[in-house]
């Protein structure tokens, strides 16, 4: 259990320890999927302790992660022709009648010390092979994290790229708490549950970014009656004011080594890019122009910065080099494309663009500088992509308010991400979870 | 509308109520001219009792709480992605402007705004030019900058809640706090 670490810091302002949950979990929606999905069953694992219910139900966890990436046809619980726990025990011949492709058994054992051995196997039934096989022991509170890393590995043997179910994602929630609009910052895990609070304010929460090793997130909070940044650690609740000028603090993003943060600041008269140093301090300007500049993203290598600039008129994405040089525009498709976001290869970017009078996600290839828009809706912006780079999380208009969504990098998977009370928006896709 | 602006104009009002002690101690000669030339039936003809300084628990008051004058317009609108000034809204800077120069130990805070749509740190940022925008007219006109903070807080603080351009256009805006 982590320790419970609780600071009032302000009237209306609670920073909070990685133990306190959100009162409503994200719900996932399935809204499409590929042609061809892949035929997979996973049977209900096999548990030592047959006189009582297991603590957790690992086989509808992976089937869930698995439907939900829109590329996997998961046989129902109910349609199962056998319930194998070994691989003798499998009857091929059962499978092939129904045309499935891939079966996933498994055990899990309760040790003498109360923990959790868990084993699986990924078998191919036409070549009646094992794709992958392991064993993974954990404490009862990482049961859940082993299912999804379970699925990360099936994703990963049978799609080609690995899976991205075992990560968490950061996002902000507003909701009306006594006529006053309370603004929370929270991290989930990728498929909604967990949801754990990290801050709450009065004054508005923006921007989360996370370092590359997801223990940190860096933020813009109002609580100073200004914006500033802060980086809080996601596991003790500890944090920093990493910037506070006069002016705008803002659009945190962590360097790919995590040891400098770029941002947005004002305080030489307009919004300018800058790049600190976490450890020394220093500041680095990197922009110099009288047009917005802000948004700043890595490129994965570590050596530019994509932003947006309205220096041609209209927001459009450019491109620098931390080496110095003339920024250089990618952007010429439309009239409005903002908040650029690299993706994990650095192939394309992902961003809002505005088609006519909506602001959708979509996609610019660095090769060739076309745009492709993934998503449909009105209000579009925020998007994120995942760590394995096949899914971009991003935030849309729903009818309750503001929701999450996701798209595949290639639009043909949508998810809606559900949630009950007020607006969520603002997602940030963590990296994977070492 | 109508009552929303109602409403801004009582805050205000009673915000003033609460700042014109302040007025008073630093221009003496100007309230003490206002107590002498306007009588309480002046006072209640131009509507200013209406909208209370009793509740700030004094009586006089300053040309900021009168609602004829364009120093009781706090809100200037902005079109989409622009943050020019319109030209319905010069008179107004300018009085506030003359305002400030009028009253130099008086400060305000310009606090800049965008609708919705796009993108949350560009918003911001577009924000900040709006309040830059009125500023710069403001000290153009020889307000010192010094007496003019700036705050944008972009599309963070709607002042209406919809989507839809009525409530963009109320929400494109910069807000002049005394």
């Amino acid at each position: 259990m982590l320790k419970i670490v609780k600071h009032i810091l302000f009237i209306g302002l609670f920073v909070i320890s990685a133990t306190s949950y959100a009162d409503a979990p994200l719900k996932v929606i399935i809204e499409g999927g590929v042609d061809n999905p892949l035929p997979i069953a996973i049977v209900p694992f096999g548990w030592s302790q047959s006189a009582n219910v297991p603590p957790i139900d690992l086989a509808t966890v992976i089937r869930e992660d698995l439907t939900r990436s829109g590329r996997f046809d998961v046989m129902a619980e109910q349609d199962l022709p056998q319930r194998p726990q070994s691989f003798d025990g499998i009857n091929f011949n059962d499978w092939r009648k129904l045309g499935m492709e891939n079966i996933l058994i498994g055990n899990m054992v309760l040790t003498d010390q109360g923990d959790f051995d868990i084993s699986f196997r990924l078998v191919d039934i036409y070549r009646q092979k094992q794709i992958a096989g392991f064993r993974i022991p954990a404490k009862a509170d990482r049961l859940r994290r082993v299912a999804h890393q379970i699925s990360d590995i099936i994703f990963e043997k049978l799609i080609g790229i690995p899976g991205a179910f075992d990560t968490r994602v950061a996002y902000i929630t507003v909701k009306e708490v006594k006529g006053k609009k309370l603004h929370s910052l929270q991290i989930a895990d990728a498929d909604g549950y967990n949801a754990q609070i990290l801050l709450e304010s009065n004054e508005p929460l923006l921007s989360p970014s996370w370092s590359p090793d997801g223990r940190r997130l860096a933020y813009v909070s109002f609580e100073g009656k200004n914006s500033a940044i802060f980086v809080q650690d996601v596991l003790s609740g500890k944090r920093e004011k990493i910037a506070d000028y006069p002016g705008i603090n803002s659009a945190p993003a962590f360097s790919p080594d995590g040891s400098r943060l770029a941002m947005t600041l004002s305080k030489d008269g307009n919004t300018e890019i800058y790049v600190k140093n976490l450890r020394n301090g220093s500041l680095q300007r990197i922009t110099r122009h009288r047009g917005i500049d802000t948004e700043p993203d890595w490129s994965p290598d570590g050596q530019k910065l994509a932003f947006t600039s309205d220096r041609s008129g209209g927001p459009q994405i450019y491109e620098v080099s931390l080496n110095g040089g003339q920024p250089k525009r990618l952007s010429f498709d439309g009239k409005y494309n903002a908040r650029p976001s690299y993706s994990p290869d650095g192939t394309y970017m992902t961003l809002v663009h505005r088609v006519e009078a909506s602001y959708r996600i979509g996609i610019l290839d660095l090769d060739s500088g076309y745009i492709t828009t993934l998503t449909e809706a009105r209000l579009d912006e925020s998007p994120s992509f995942a760590p394995n780079g096949g899914m971009i999380i991003y935030a849309t208009m729903g009818i309750k308010g503001a929701q999450l969504a996701a798209v595949s990098t290639d639009g043909r998977i949508h998810q809606r991400l559900g949630l009950q009370v007020g607006d969520v928006r603002e997602p940030a896709w963590g990296p994977f979870l070492k | 509308m109508l009552v929303r602006l109602l409403c801004v104009l009582s805050i205000s009002a009673l915000l003033f109520a609460c700042s014109s002690d302040q007025v008073k101690e630093e221009t003496p000669v100007e309230v003490e001219d206002l107590s002498t030339t306007a009588p309480d039936e002046s006072a209640d003809e131009s509507g200013v009792q209406a909208y209370g300084t009793d509740d700030g628990g004094t009586s006089s008051f300053s040309e900021l709480d009168d609602p004829q004058s364009q120093l009781s317009v706090r809100i200037i609108y902005f079109e989409y992605d622009s943050s020019e000034i319109r030209a319905e809204y010069r008179s107004v800077v300018e009085a506030h402007a003359r305002y400030l120069i009028e009253n130099p130990s008086t400060t305000i805070t310009l606090e800049g705004h965008a609708d919705e749509r796009g993108s949350r740190e560009y918003n911001l940022a577009l924000g900040e030019r709006r309040a830059q925008s009125v500023k710069q007219q403001m000290t153009v006109l020889g307000a010192s900058s010094s007496q003019i903070r700036l705050v944008s807080y972009g599309e963070e603080r709607p002042a209406v809640d919809g989507h839809d351009e009525a409530s963009w256009q109320q929400n494109r805006r910069v807000e002049i706090l005394y």
